[in-house]
């Protein structure tokens, strides 16, 4: 008995840790900029929706959000087009250099975003690239396309090659083999990928902060900028701190099964 | 793909020659080295040059060792350095605790609601925007408002500076690198646990009460691949560490926070000195490649 309710205390311990900045977060968002300025801090109070209603009402917050969501999903896309086929022959093929590989893109999952950052700088500086989405799609497949080819390859690893064999009699080639078996046999995995590729790119902080001005701006960005200056807007930089983080907890919720094989490249199971 | 390739079964092997595997890895890594390898070559080029485009007036000319000389002599990059190691070997033996803590709590059977509630809560720190994990340590530290000295007030304690004193900024940005990344140990280590065979669990349960001897004798065996991905990723991750550390103290007060990620992006974008920062970036990526090696080497076995 004593033993359950240390079992049960601890669950909810758990609950507590995990839960509480994030909802400490959120119940700022409600709260009047004198509820967070009160000292000590205050647990109840009358909500408001004032800094929801003030941050959409900023294009300069509506319009990062919009940044975010153009650059995320079209990075996730671009990165699941590029790296399935790649997927396909590493789960299919044996090649040479096939570990080689596996190391480059293990490799692009540790690396420092600062040690990219400097020079793709300074080409998009040349190239007249600074402060366009496409910069940014372009730089987040780096840590995009590694992660999708990790889990598909997985996925496709799975499915059984009988149905493949059976195909081969019927004449296909591998690319119709590709195409009519693997992608949509291995869709779940394809959709996991994606979610986490999505995911990544929009909480990306540092590229965006360096490789962006006004136009491309991202939420992170944007969210951070607000933590400059005398007076800060606490209500609305923790709205605008809920609104980013929202819908991808119920991304990561959706693949909270997978969470340790998308953040560990698969190493364990 | 068109009609008169699909009936033309007298080739057997279409499709299946050597080059096969090229054309589907050809998209993926052609991308890969123009936006990975090419960027990080000019980066190396850069590194033996003075770069400073604040001052294009004086050009770029190679300057050889130079940059790697000033990097290798400047203590601040040292001390930065040292700093994001004793970062590292602060949070790891805190999540791994925590994490195996949490890890057991969830394996032990019984609790079916609490526990799925509390394994599904663990993803909402890890998928938490890194910059909004800062927002929320701006707030949560904040000297007069802040939620953290109105806890060490329940606890009978005064309230504490946070992030205007050196101890305070480096406590405080542990602290919200533990919330973070304590539920991934947690789930790592839960799931070492649940590999262990189910018949020889309960034997041992059989055999002793003790629930230490337990962990150290059948269960341990099954947590230390997890433990070794633990410090390998966390390394790294704590070399990349940038976003939650820039939005709470940009790297101050003084240099307190000041982990090597956040020492390199002021160098390169605040003074401006791309060649020395381009050097810094070289010799940190030097440093990952050797610790993405020892990872494969450790917890790959099937590549």
């Amino acid at each position: 008995m004593r033993g359950k309710l240390l079992h049960a205390i601890g669950l909810a311990a758990i609950v507590v840790f995990t839960l509480f900045p994030f909802l400490w977060m959120v119940m700022a968002s409600f709260k009047t900029q004198a509820d967070i300025l009160a000292s000590p801090p205050v647990w109840f109070f009358t909500p408001t929706l004032q800094n929801y209603v003030d941050i959409f009402a900023d294009t300069k917050v509506s319009g990062s959000i919009l940044n975010s969501l153009i650059v995320a999903t079209l990075s996730t896309l671009l990165s699941v087009t590029l790296a399935t086929p790649a997927a396909f022959a590493l789960a299919r093929y044996d090649f040479r250099g096939k570990s080689d590989l596996w190391f480059w893109f293990i490799s692009n999952r540790m690396t420092s975003p600062i040690v990219l950052a400097l020079p793709v700088y300074l080409l998009a500086m040349y190239m007249n690239l600074l402060d366009t989405h496409l910069v940014l799609i372009l730089i987040y497949l780096t840590f995009n396309i590694p992660i999708v080819v990790w889990i598909v390859t997985d996925q496709f690893k799975s499915i059984p090659p009988e149905l493949e064999q059976a195909a081969r009699l019927d004449g296909a080639d591998q690319f119709t083999i590709f195409r009519k078996i693997y992608l949509p046999l291995g869709a779940p995995g394809i959709a996991v990928s994606a979610i986490f590729s999505f995911i990544f790119s929009w909480n990306e902080l540092l590229y965006a902060l360096v490789l962006t001005r006004r136009n491309v701006q991202t939420a992170p960005v944007v969210a951070t900028s607000f933590m400059s200056g005398y007076e800060l807007p606490w209500g609305k930089i923790m709205a605008t701190g809920t609104v980013i983080v929202l819908p991808v907890t119920i991304f990561a919720l959706i693949v909270s099964r997978h969470m340790v094989r998308g953040l560990t490249m698969g190493a364990t199971k | 793909m068109s009609e008169a390739m699909r009936t033309a079964p007298t080739k057997p092997n279409r499709g299946y020659g050597r080059w096969t595997p090229l054309w589907f890895l050809a998209p993926a890594v052609l991308t890969l080295f123009l936006i990975g390898i090419y960027p990080t070559l000019f980066a190396l080029v850069t590194s033996f040059r003075r770069y400073n485009i604040t001052r294009p007036r004086e050009g770029f000319p190679f300057v050889g060792f130079e940059n790697y000389i000033g990097v290798l002599t400047d203590s601040t990059f040292w001390s930065s350095l040292f700093l994001t190691a004793k970062f590292y070997v602060t949070v790891l033996p805190i999540q791994v605790v925590l994490g195996l803590i949490i890890a057991l709590l969830l394996h032990k059977p019984g609790m079916g609601f609490l526990k799925s509630l509390a394994r599904v809560t663990l993803v909402v720190p890890l998928a938490t925007t890194y910059a909004v994990v800062g927002l929320i340590g701006r707030l949560i530290f904040n000297r007069d408002f802040g939620v953290a000295n109105q806890f060490l007030g329940f606890a009978g304690f005064g309230p504490v500076d946070w992030l205007s004193t050196p101890g305070g900024a480096f406590a405080a940005i542990v602290i919200m690198d533990v919330w973070q990344w304590t539920p991934f140990c947690a789930l790592l280590f839960l799931a070492g646990l649940s590999m262990v065979p189910g018949e020889i669990e309960e034997a041992a349960r059989l055999e002793t009460s003790s629930k230490l001897a337990l962990l150290r004798h059948v269960q341990l065996p099954y947590l230390l691949p997890g433990l070794t991905a633990i410090m390998i990723l966390r390394s790294a991750d704590v070399l990349k560490l940038f976003d939650m550390v820039f939005v709470m103290t940009r790297g101050g007060p003084g240099s307190a926070t000041d982990l090597i990620s956040i020492y390199i992006q002021r160098v390169g974008f605040r003074i401006f000195d791309l060649g020395t920062a381009s050097a810094q970036a070289i010799l940190l990526l030097i440093i990952t490649i050797i610790i993405s090696r020892l990872y494969i080497r450790l917890l790959y076995r099937e590549v």
